[in-house]
């Protein structure tokens, strides 16, 4: 009994001042125990971040400036030079350049996502069967998404089928040059992604007051107005979001292009690039440096977001 | 017409293109899982009707020679330790975050917030060596920990819910003799049950959709997982489009049941987790 109102009394002293006069501090081993506590629960949270995160990022710095392989004990020391080589040899960082298909298939995606989930935001019959049908293919399965188009960019394929239906009849291989090979990849992620974006958008819109309409529907606003000065400043947080999340998206884009071509006809991104420097030819060292260029220039990218909407930093160390 | 109608039938014929946009890849798949190699063969098309409509021989064969059984059960015991680690991992780091006042607590917060910002495609050169090292290269473990461990979404996702249990349900147990582990276990992880259902669900997901970890980390035939086993049927099935179909819409049925059964709590949990 003693005890409990001891342990009251201590913590209201730790809140705000207050009238309770100041206890004894607590024995010295309730104190180390509850110092304690919190690292108890952190323990292996923190165990796995670290072996999972933090050293793998060290190492990859460590990694970047050797000539390692990835498998022998042996690695000197090189310094900066695979550095010098991603940068001077220009097939290193041409894969850069795919990257500007998907920045450009990102921006159809936004615009997509906009008008939907604006459109769906009204009253409009099967809401959430449109709602469904936007969504579902960002739930799909990444490797089942790659087969789906590519039986539908086949020769002969659904593609193809649904031309000649149109009365189109071509032999164009959709998959066999480098920009159309690109554009078609680009197209799949469109596919894929604009779900989420939209679903974003329209929760952003959704938590607008529905008032501010009604409002805005007696002074005569339309549409077109009711968006431009409503719902645009509502949801310019969530896109500032999306911005950086297809940024950094384009620029690591991997699992489409990897399983529908390899790599092959031009279609090659950096991660693909990175994976098989590592992986492929054993090129631990280079494929370090490639990865640490991809993570500053993602970080910078991130950085460059909260400092220009400050909303969203606010929102996320709210949180914490 | 008035402008109104006009806008309004423009409206509904975008969204029905959408739709066709939406589902005819998905269909076109699916017709072909249903028809036999004779009518591959034969070039009728991509968009003629099976000759059977039960015709489901293809997804025998994917079952069987695809290995689809061994790559559900990999990956259901994958999601079973990876989920359950996550959730354990999550809320506590959560209480932990929320409930204590402790040094370096704002170091341990940027820590976490930090690795938000890492995306784990760009370190698994050296994520590689660090898994391999302690031997967890070609086991299910290394999946289960790397999903548990770089799951930054979930902490967040818990500390929100666990700020708004007020902390006066807290202090009533200390009073009554309770100590931080026995809050935590019959306090505030009981009511963290909606929280614990989105990131159930959300985490679910990601790891049955996964490629990339389950491929660079379990290359053994015998542990691929629903994605590495589907991938592998682009060698053996080369040219059997009606196979590889089977395989696909085998893999995508499982997705569309859960998401058709939980949509709510779906949407929810994607939008928090970009959000965070």
């Amino acid at each position: 009994m003693t005890d409990t109102t001891h342990q009251a009394a201590v913590r209201a002293a730790a809140g705000p001042p207050s009238a309770v006069p100041v206890p004894a501090p607590a024995p010295r081993r309730t104190r180390v125990w509850r110092g304690l506590t919190p690292w108890l629960f952190l323990i292996a949270p923190l165990a796995l971040l670290v072996t999972f995160t933090y050293a793998p990022i060290a190492n990859m710095v460590a990694y970047s400036f050797t000539d390692w392989d990835g498998v022998s004990p042996e690695l000197h020391y090189t310094g900066a030079h695979n550095y010098a080589e991603l940068l001077t040899r220009p097939e290193l960082f041409e894969v850069f350049w795919v990257s500007g298909y998907y920045l450009a298939a990102s921006a159809v995606q936004i615009a997509a996502a906009l008008y939907f989930a604006t459109i769906l935001s009204f009253n409009v019959r099967f809401r959430n069967f449109f709602k469904g049908l936007l969504f579902f293919p960002y739930l799909i399965n990444g490797v089942a998404i790659a087969f789906v188009f590519l039986y539908f960019f086949q020769d002969g394929g659904t593609l193809d089928s649904v031309l000649s239906l149109l009365g189109l009849h071509s032999d164009h291989a959709w998959l066999g040059t480098p920009v159309s090979a690109n554009v078609s990849l680009a197209g799949v992620s469109v596919w894929r992604y604009t779900g989420l974006n939209f679903v974003l958008f329209l929760g952003a819109i959704q938590s607008i007051p529905g008032d501010l309409y009604e409002a805005a529907e007696l002074d005569g606003a339309n549409r077109w107005q009711q968006f431009r000065h409503i719902i645009a400043p509502g949801i310019r947080p969530v896109l500032a979001l999306t911005v950086i999340l297809s940024i950094s998206g384009s620029l690591s884009a991997f699992e489409i292009p990897y399983i529908m071509t390899g790599g092959a006809t031009g279609t090659e991104t950096f991660v693909i690039q990175t994976v098989k420097l590592a992986f492929q030819f054993n090129k631990t060292g280079l494929a370090s440096a490639a990865a640490v260029v991809l993570l500053l220039i993602i970080l910078a990218v991130t950085w460059l977001q909260r400092r220009l909407v400050p909303d969203s930093v606010d929102k996320g160390v709210d949180l914490v | 017409m008035t402008r109104r109608a006009v806008a309004r039938t423009l409206m509904y014929l975008s969204l029905i293109a959408v739709s066709v946009v939406v589902l005819l890849p998905l269909g076109v798949v699916f017709l072909t899982s249903l028809k036999s190699d004779k009518e591959m063969a034969n070039e009728s098309g991509a968009l003629t009707l099976p000759d059977d409509p039960l015709n489901f021989h293809n997804y025998v064969t994917a079952f069987q020679d695809g290995r689809m059984l061994s790559a559900f059960g990999n990956t259901a015991f994958i999601l079973v330790f990876a989920i359950g680690g996550t959730v354990l991992i999550g809320s506590m780091t959560a209480y932990a975050i929320d409930r204590f006042t402790f040094r370096f607590r704002k170091l341990v917060v940027a820590l976490f917030l930090l690795a938000a910002l890492v995306p784990g495609v760009t370190t698994q050169v050296a994520t590689f060596q660090i898994v391999n090292s302690f031997g967890m290269f070609n086991t299910l473990w290394a999946p289960i920990a790397l999903y548990m461990g770089t799951d930054i979404v979930s902490i967040y996702i818990f500390l929100q819910f666990v700020r708004s249990i007020p902390a006066s349900l807290d202090e009533a147990a200390r009073i009554d003799g309770a100590n931080a582990f026995t809050i935590y276990r019959k306090i505030i992880f009981p009511l963290l049950k909606p929280a614990i259902a989105t990131v159930v669900i959300v985490k679910g997901i990601t790891v049955y959709n996964d490629f990339y970890i389950p491929f660079l980390y379990m290359p053994s035939q015998d542990l691929g997982v629903i994605s590495t086993s589907l991938f592998r049927f682009k060698g053996p099935f080369g040219a059997h489009w009606e196979t590889i179909s089977a395989g696909a819409i085998l893999v995508i049925l499982p997705t569309l049941i859960v998401f058709l059964c939980l949509q709510r709590y779906i949407y929810n949990g994607f939008t928090r987790g970009a959000t965070r």
